[in-house]
């Protein structure tokens, strides 16, 4: 089957300043794949080009097998976007919204349905100037859907809304997927691309560093998982000895472990040890720990809430 | 271009427009509220002076004399006098950009005693539509009054070159094709600079270009709104100005010209202004810096006959100045010629901002 999406050597210069520095990507179809990066790193630039707005400098670009820049014609058709920082005219409703985008397409959806389709159904005659911003984005989203596209561009949809909004942003996103449709995501929020993405591309300073499913970029990026153990500073000195990779921290010692087994074999040796140990946590590295460690840079609102640690006690 | 979508589109902008009070207030409302202040501060004081240079030819015999005074007294004109020895008076007007004058042939009282009809060449300038009128309308005046004291009702002193169909007017039949062409430009100018800038900004624009909308259908969507409001405001305007102040003026179809292509003009530097700018916030200063000296200087409230001499040129070079001259020919004179002439001038202005408009204005970005 045909990529979505088939992105080959892509330039785009703004003078000497190379927003977009020679990428390579596909996106294949049916997957949610998240375009994922810090501000400034060439995220929206790249969709755009994706998406017919903007032309490239070089490189060659085909979406849906068409040329986005010269064959937005048969190409819009096919697609739907919502584009970031989503505005509307201000004095239409959703409902009026979604009619205008059916008679300009010369579809007829399912009115009642799409709105209910992103959980719009309560405010679909209200005016958009009245919305919250995640019913502002959820209406960009209905929009997108309006001509039953192959392939939606979701540019950043949930920047700047609170949990409940972007969560509900989320099941919209999941049930695109389970529809089959293809979903380009960009995003900056590590979490969002963790939790959705099939598969994840990682684009810093115009390139791209990683790609990959999330798990798999996490095990080629990232380190050994970790257990920390509270206790007796003193654990470090006996357990080193043993061939174990400790490292001291405050209130206990943290070792590397380079497998399951060597787990066990750590907590046996510190129960064996007769010093003093409290609880023991298991930590394992995270998306974030390895777009700090490839981008070298966490910007602000990129950092998920709360890790995901296992543990116990004694 | 597809009917279709432009359809479809134009019944969403014509809603975003109307359920926006501001911009319902300043394209309906306040052309009516103006109508309203300056119709009551001004109805009662007939005509404005038109300056008018005389050229007496029969110095100062007291026929002439009676018959520049009885000018003098309608208070329409405001005289000149320009000696014999300036030669004709026509070059003298054209030399000196003065639009309108009047000769006093020699053996003028000679003949009024005689009841020898003489003719007096009153010259006018075609594309001075309101000035023309007061002028002829005085001098008419003049020469009704002097027949009548100097030769006992004989027609005898016979003005020639009045070509127009109304020999008495108002401040109010100035006013109304003056807030007419207020109102044709302030709409779509305000409204397209605003809108050009903050869809700009907010990605509107290339939200459309996602659509099978097209620039031409959206422009061609948006033009057909702005001239359907520029009916309703020379309707309303006109209602107003006939009901509550009994202005002598009509919407006949050489008003046509202008309703249709000002709007075109003034939405396609609308949207020059606002797409050259890169915040709506300059886009604001650049409008307004282009809006409000045409709103004041091309005729809107007072005559261009009225202004000082060197501001005449000033007015001549904005666009509003045509649209005005024209639809004082086309609702106070009824002076097709002068129609057709201001009308071409618009329809080329238009023309020529329609292009440029259309070259900067963009959906996508190289």
């Amino acid at each position: 089957m045909v990529d979505s999406v088939e992105v080959s050597g892509l330039v785009k210069s703004y003078g000497p300043l190379r927003a977009v520095d020679g990428i390579d990507f596909s996106v294949r179809p049916g997957e949610v794949f998240s375009f994922l990066g810090p501000n400034g790193a060439g995220k929206t630039t790249t969709v755009e080009i994706l998406e017919g707005l903007r032309k490239r400098s070089g490189g060659d670009v085909r979406v849906l097998g068409l040329d986005p820049w010269h064959e937005l014609d048969r190409l819009r058709t096919r697609i739907g976007v919502t584009p970031q920082d989503f505005h509307f005219f201000p004095k239409l409703t959703p409902r009026e919204a979604i009619q205008l985008y059916a008679r300009l397409f010369d579809v007829r959806p399912d009115v009642a349905e799409l709105l209910a389709h992103v959980e719009l159904a309560d405010k679909a005659d209200d005016h958009y100037d009245v919305l919250s911003g995640g019913q502002r984005q959820k209406l960009g989203v209905a929009l997108a859907l309006v001509n039953d596209p192959e392939l939606c561009f979701l540019d950043e949809p949930t920047t700047g809304l609170d949990p409940r909004a972007r969560r509900s942003i989320w099941e919209v996103i999941r049930r695109l997927r389970s529809e089959g449709r293809t979903v380009f995501l960009t995003t900056h929020y590590l979490d969002e691309a963790e939790q959705l993405a099939d598969r994840i591309s990682i684009i810093n300073l115009g390139k791209i560093v990683a790609t990959g499913r999330p798990d798999e970029i996490i095990t080629r990026y990232g380190r050994h998982d970790r257990l920390r153990i509270v206790g007796d500073p003193g654990l470090a000195g006996h357990l080193g000895p043993l061939g174990f990779t400790v490292q001291e921290v405050p209130n206990g010692v943290e070792i590397e472990l380079g497998s399951k087994a060597e787990a066990l074999r750590a907590l046996e040796a510190v129960s064996a040890s007769g010093l003093r140990w409290d609880s023991f946590s298991t930590r394992r590295e995270t998306l974030e720990d390895v777009f700090l460690r490839l981008v070298g840079r966490i910007d602000e609102g990129m950092l998920r809430i709360g890790g995901r640690e296992n543990g116990g006690a004694p | 271009m597809n009917p279709r979508r432009i359809l479809a589109y134009f019944p969403a902008f014509a809603k975003g427009y109307l359920r926006n009070p501001l911009g319902l207030f300043f394209s309906l409302i306040f052309p009516i509220i103006l109508i309203l202040i300056f119709g009551a501060v001004f109805s009662n004081t007939g005509s404005s002076a038109a300056p008018l240079a005389v050229q007496n030819l029969d110095h100062t015999t007291p026929a002439s004399q009676a018959f520049l005074a009885a000018l003098n007294r309608t208070g329409a004109v405001s005289m000149s006098f320009v000696p014999a020895s300036a030669g004709n008076l026509s070059q003298y007007l054209a030399a000196n950009s003065l639009s309108s004058g009047l000769v006093l042939p020699a053996g003028f009282s000679s003949d009024v005693a005689n009841r020898t009809p003489v003719r007096l060449v009153v010259y006018t300038n075609p594309s001075s539509g309101a000035e023309a009128g007061l002028v002829q309308g005085a001098v008419q005046g003049a020469a009704a009054a002097s027949n009548l004291a100097l030769a006992h009702g004989t027609e005898v002193i016979l003005p020639v070159g009045v070509n127009v169909g109304s020999s008495s007017f108002k401040y109010i039949d100035y006013l109304v094709p003056g807030l007419i062409g207020f109102s044709v430009l302030v709409s779509p100018m305000f409204s397209m600079v605003n809108i050009s800038s903050t869809w700009k900004r907010d990605k509107l624009f290339r939200q459309l270009a996602l659509t099978p909308l097209t620039r031409s259908e959206w422009l061609t969507a948006t033009i057909i709104w702005y001239i359907l409001l520029a009916f309703l405001s020379a309707v309303l305007l006109v209602g107003v100005g006939r009901g509550l102040f009994g202005a002598e003026v009509t919407i006949t179809w050489l008003s046509l010209p202008f309703l249709l292509l000002a709007p075109v003009l003034f939405v396609a530097l609308g949207l020059l202004a606002g797409s050259v700018s890169s915040t709506p916030e300059s886009a604001g200063v650049i409008g307004n810096i282009i809006t409000f000296p045409m709103m004041f200087l091309s005729g809107t409230f007072f005559p261009v006959s009225l202004f000082p001499a060197w501001l005449v040129p000033v007015a001549r070079v904005l666009p509003l100045y045509y649209v005005i001259s024209g639809l004082n020919a086309a609702m106070i004179f009824n002076d097709p010629a002068t129609v057709y002439a201001n009308a071409l001038v618009v329809l080329l202005v238009a023309a020529v901002f329609a292009l440029l408009a259309t070259r900067v204005f963009r959906w996508r970005e190289d």
